[in-house]
């Protein structure tokens, strides 16, 4: 591939890329080692060389906030969530309650109904604040583009990914920023979210907010799909971490700092 | 033929020394780090902090916030949705409080303080004679299950109407205690004076039994059940917000649906 398109970059004071000024523009040149160039810089009386790495920016400043502010926070509206269901655990798979008496016992969250209220009436508004600002956001800043899947092909392409990452099938799915099985439940967890507030709501306040519980299917089926989605967030959780700890540090840091290295294979 | 970053979803390529990219990693990662630290410290913040009855007092304050919201939004058109009676689904007779001893309608009486005038009592009768209203709706307890239940009883607003000393304005809140003043409740006028609150002496078309809080208790429909008192000893209207049983214990104060 062609290097010279390519600028070697500094951070600035607050780590955004800034160009080095055009009089500076070293030779930039293909290294033997992977993934790095070598930027010559010749002045008067000496020449200097130094390995570039190749980055690309991956997450938003914003978007980094966004994302590791609703973790903490979406664990509490779980944790809460959990010692409110304590008080009438109805659900069941089969024979089986979804979250057994002696789970509760276990993990002394029994008798704390009052606490999980509280808890979840007061940290629900940072979990609605923060989500609508994610929203706001990304729809302002161009960066939904990225997120919600938009081709024809999405839910096939998403497949593809599944069989891939469960080492059913060989050849590896289109990666660009985001594959298509990430847009796919990037998008939907976003969806989730706006349904836990729907169906919270239409819990919260079944009278002033008659048409929502309607509208949610009644009383007791919109507190089923609150719990359903809880569930949803659970499978998400778990899923979401076996793939970020597949996908390496590289990744993970780019949650970080932004930044990823390109390496030729996701080029 | 070369795809743009553009068309792959994706911002552009930029070099980096490798010596920047460490000092910004260690930076943002440090800068992580005491962000976490701020949350834990936030979180331990909103839950050890001095309790207000049982409840740390940011998060009662939170509390008492979407108490406003929901007290100002409130309006008697907001209603619970109604069913027919034959839709009636059983009733736990949840609580007990106040009800240990058992009482004989005849003995009864309720006793009520308007504040500012002199106190006086009156007999089952005495409700009986306001206009009945009968509703079928759905009775929700804060532990989450609710069952359908059908009412038989006086519009609390209507109470207010023939009982509160007339020429003055109702006071802002009532309370509402069983007649040892074992379980007491707190309520809003606002939600007091809903239609859907009801001084209820009749379940399913019989009258009230004993564990359902006879010879009379609240039925409202816009709160947790908590609120719904069994066994109504006493009944005063005040302008300052009246301790509730369960508020005590940790609860909101308004528990409005």
């Amino acid at each position: 591939m062609n290097a010279g398109h390519l600028r070697p970059t500094r951070m600035d004071s607050k780590g955004r890329p800034t160009p080095i000024l055009n009089r500076e523009y070293p030779v930039i040149q293909e290294s033997s080692q992977k993934n790095l160039l070598v930027s010559t810089r010749t002045h008067l009386d000496r020449r200097e060389t130094v390995l570039m790495h190749r980055f690309r920016l991956k997450h938003l400043l914003a978007i980094r906030w966004f994302h590791w502010i609703n973790f903490p926070l979406l664990f509490i509206m779980i944790w809460s969530g959990v010692l409110i269901y304590w008080a009438y655990p109805v659900y069941h798979i089969g024979p089986f309650p979804v979250i057994p008496k002696w789970v509760y016992s276990a993990l002394g969250m029994d008798y704390r109904l009052a606490e999980g209220m509280a808890l979840h009436f007061f940290f629900m508004w940072f979990f609605v604040l923060n989500g609508l600002l994610y929203v706001a956001y990304t729809w302002i800043s161009g960066e939904w583009r990225f997120l919600v899947p938009r081709s024809r092909s999405a839910f096939r392409d998403a497949w593809d990914v599944v069989l891939h990452d469960l080492h059913i099938k060989r050849e590896p799915p289109a990666q660009y920023k985001y594959n298509a099985a990430q847009q796919i439940s990037y998008s939907a967890i976003i969806l989730m979210g706006a349904g836990s507030v729907l169906t919270g709501l239409a819990i919260y306040k079944p009278a002033q907010l008659a048409w929502l519980t309607f509208c949610c299917g009644g009383y007791q089926s919109a507190r089923c799909i609150h719990f359903i989605l809880t569930l949803g967030y659970l499978l998400f959780f778990v899923v979401h971490v076996v793939q970020v700890a597949a996908a390496g540090w590289n990744n993970f840091r780019s949650m970080i700092t932004g930044y990823e290295a390109v390496h030729e294979n996701n080029g | 033929m070369k795809t743009t970053d553009k068309e792959k979803n994706r911002h552009p390529e930029i070099l980096l020394q490798e010596a920047t990219v460490r000092r910004k990693t260690r930076r943002d990662f440090l800068i992580a780090g005491v962000a976490a630290a701020a949350a834990i410290g936030g979180y331990e913040w909103a839950t050890s902090a001095s309790q207000e009855d049982e409840v740390p007092w940011p998060q009662r304050r939170v509390l008492e916030f979407n108490e406003k919201i929901a007290k100002g939004y409130l309006s008697n058109s907001h209603l619970m949705p109604t069913y027919r009676p034959d839709q009636v689904t059983f009733l736990k007779p949840n609580g007990d409080i106040g009800l240990k001893t058992p009482v004989n309608a005849a003995d009864w009486s309720l006793r009520v303080i308007p504040g500012g005038t002199p106190p006086f009592t009156l007999q089952l009768s005495d409700i009986q004679a306001l206009p009945k209203c009968d509703l079928t709706t759905r009775f929700c307890c804060i532990e989450g299950w609710s069952s359908i239940v059908w009412w038989g009883g006086a519009r609390f607003s209507d109470f207010a109407r023939k009982f509160f000393p007339p020429g003055r304005a109702l006071p802002h809140y009532v309370y509402l205690a069983t007649p040892g003043e074992d379980y007491y409740v707190g309520l809003d006028m606002k939600s007091a004076l809903h239609p859907q609150t009801l001084l209820a002496y009749e379940r399913n078309g019989k009258p009230l039994d004993q564990t359902h809080g006879a010879p009379l208790r609240l039925a409202i429909s816009i709160k947790y059940g908590i609120k719904s008192i069994k066994r109504i000893g006493m009944i005063r209207f005040t302008n300052t917000k009246p301790v509730d049983y369960w508020a005590e214990e940790g609860y909101d104060w308004f528990a409005g649906l």
